[in-house]
């Protein structure tokens, strides 16, 4: 085992986790009412939560939704947001112009503010969740992919597939996207990391997946009540965050660095 | 100036037209989301009436500017109060918040990330690089409960949460501040690499200036001019981190306000807490973009 490699270990190690939860019912939901907020032991590694329930299995269902909404989301507004820079870009005026002012608008909400607000008025619930962060989060992919293609379609072999008469479907996609899937991937890495963040954000404001259902936001908003008593609690579900997105933003550093992508 | 002052009105303008349509998202019927079962048909057509929602949307958002340029925000449903009173008496806990975090990340971001580009590939270089990777990992939420059990609970230095003490606000601070910090000194280390390879720091030396001169007159002044621009947008993020730190630590400013709107369902509250946060981030973002033109002389002199 080759100690570089570690954030793909760990990136890995909640992927299988996430999977085998998925198929192996651990009884995430069962209460043990001697056991309320017992602290760990050999038996049930990270201790109970304030209800008596096991905080592993918990942790690895949290995990699970985590990584769902992430997948979700990054796939849906990486398409979206794609597919607008791309006719951003490549046809400018007043396409472009307004688009860019839409995508301005939205970045005129701080960090992860709008999704709060429109998850808020949404209503609870694992599919609000997915909306509220993918209708916040395209407005990155737009605007990289924008701005690629505005060097990228002056570039010689674009001006030849044009005078070939290439049609501009095609020049977007064959010629185009396949030079921007580098910066593209890192921008998605970065994202990932932070959509990791947000959707614990919003679990944590109540906004996210209901109770009993685990989510690693709702764990830590019990986890931070009862830090005083039971510390192990909030330390097993901040850790294991931290560890998820500190992984995946290494992951993105170093995916820049290999495929020299400018930050 | 006058273009970049003009250039924010679409934004605003948007801004204003999607809190507008935040109360009209919400599934069903608003009115009985916010009221609830137990309301009288009567309190309800009086909030229908209130929110102007017995009228078609473009009047609806016709009336929504119309109040806001009277700075009329509307009344919360839950306190019967005016919006804007309650924005009024919050504000302040969380501008005083802001600023003592953004102090303290500058305080300590920029000296660090100096010294690692001073040091770089040594230790202190390292340990900082190291350092702000971690703490770009720990969202505020789980920053937090650590800073409490440090220095709360184990240390006993500081109070849990609250605003009785005046000391109560040093742990939200650091919460907020911690992370922006990071984000500074990555900043700070980059900027000054690049700067540090420039002719006229050479020219500077040459000139038999002592180091330090060279370093802090000539190297840092030119290394933050571009550390300016994105202070704005950083700040962004610290005040989106608001809600959740307030909230944590019972800080009485506009994020809790508007996790307890949230969770009251007092719509309207919601929507002015997050007008009022966005309108705070494009005003910071303007005021940033005119001081550079001001502070940057190439800038200066080329407009």
């Amino acid at each position: 085992m080759n100690l570089k490699y570690w954030p793909f270990y760990v990136l890995g190690l909640w992927l299988a986790l996430a999977l085998i939860a998925s198929l192996v019912d651990f009884h995430p939901n069962q209460i043990h009412l001697d056991f309320i907020l017992a602290r760990p032991s050999i038996q049930h590694l990270f201790g109970f939560d304030d209800l008596g329930r096991d905080i592993l299995p918990r942790l690895l269902d949290g995990a699970q939704v985590s990584l769902l909404v992430v997948v979700l989301v990054t796939i849906i507004t990486g398409s979206v947001g794609v597919l607008l820079g791309l006719v951003s870009g490549y046809y400018g005026g007043w396409i472009d112009r307004t688009l860019m002012q839409i995508t301005d608008i939205f970045l005129a909400f701080p960090g992860i503010l709008l999704a709060i607000a429109f998850a808020a008025v949404l209503g609870a619930g694992l599919s609000n969740l997915i909306l509220a962060l993918c209708i916040t989060s395209w407005v990155g992919y737009a605007r990289l992919t924008r701005a690629q293609v505005l060097s990228l379609r002056q570039r010689q072999h674009v001006m030849a597939a044009q005078s070939l008469g290439a049609s501009t479907p095609r020049i977007m996609l064959k010629h185009i996207l396949p030079l921007l899937l580098g910066p593209l991937l890192v921008e998605a890495t970065y994202s990932m990391s932070g959509l990791v963040i947000a959707e614990a954000s919003l679990s944590f404001l109540g906004l996210g997946i209901q109770a009993p259902n685990a989510s690693w936001g709702a764990m830590l908003r019990d986890g931070v009540r009862y830090m005083l008593i039971a510390p192990h609690y909030v330390l097993a579900v901040g850790l294991s965050l931290m560890s998820l997105v500190l992984a995946v933003n290494i992951l993105g550093d170093r995916l820049r660095d290999y495929l020299d992508v400018r930050g | 100036m006058i273009k970049r002052l003009l250039g924010i009105l679409p934004v605003l303008f948007g801004v204003l037209l999607l809190t507008f349509f935040l109360v009209h998202i919400v599934p069903g019927d608003p009115v009985e989301v916010m009221l609830g079962e137990s309301a009288t048909s009567a309190d309800r057509i009086q909030l229908r009436a209130d929110l102007g929602l017995d009228q078609p949307i473009y009047v609806q958002f016709g009336f929504y500017l119309n109040k806001l340029a009277h700075g009329n925000l509307g009344k919360s449903i839950h306190s019967k109060r005016l919006i804007i009173e309650i924005l009024a008496e919050r504000f302040p806990a969380t501008v005083k918040l802001a600023l003592l975090a953004l102090s303290f990340a500058i305080l300590l971001g920029i000296p660090l990330g100096l010294v690692a580009a001073l040091n770089v590939k040594k230790w202190p270089d390292k340990l900082a690089n190291f350092l702000s990777l971690l703490i770009s990992a720990m969202p505020h939420f789980w920053m937090a409960p650590i800073l409490i059990m440090v220095f709360a609970l184990w240390l006993g230095l500081l109070p849990v949460s609250g605003m009785e003490s005046s000391s109560s606000i040093v742990l939200p601070a650091l919460t907020l501040g911690f992370g922006l910090a990071a984000i500074l000194t990555r900043m700070t280390r980059a900027s000054m690499l690049e700067v540090l390879h420039d002719d006229f720091i050479r020219t500077a030396r040459a000139k038999g200036l002592m180091e330090h001169t060279v370093i802090l007159r000539h190297a840092l002044r030119a290394a933050l001019l571009p550390i300016v621009t994105v202070l704005g947008l950083q700040l962004g993020s610290l005040l989106a981190g608001t809600v959740i730190t307030e909230t944590i630590f019972s800080w009485d400013g506009i994020g809790r306000l508007l996790v307890e709107s949230i969770e009251k369902r007092d719509y309207p509250v919601t929507q002015a807490c997050v007008l009022v946060i966005a309108l705070l981030y494009v005003m910071v973002n303007l005021v940033t973009d005119i001081i550079y033109t001001k502070i940057d002389p190439r800038v200066r002199f080329a407009s």
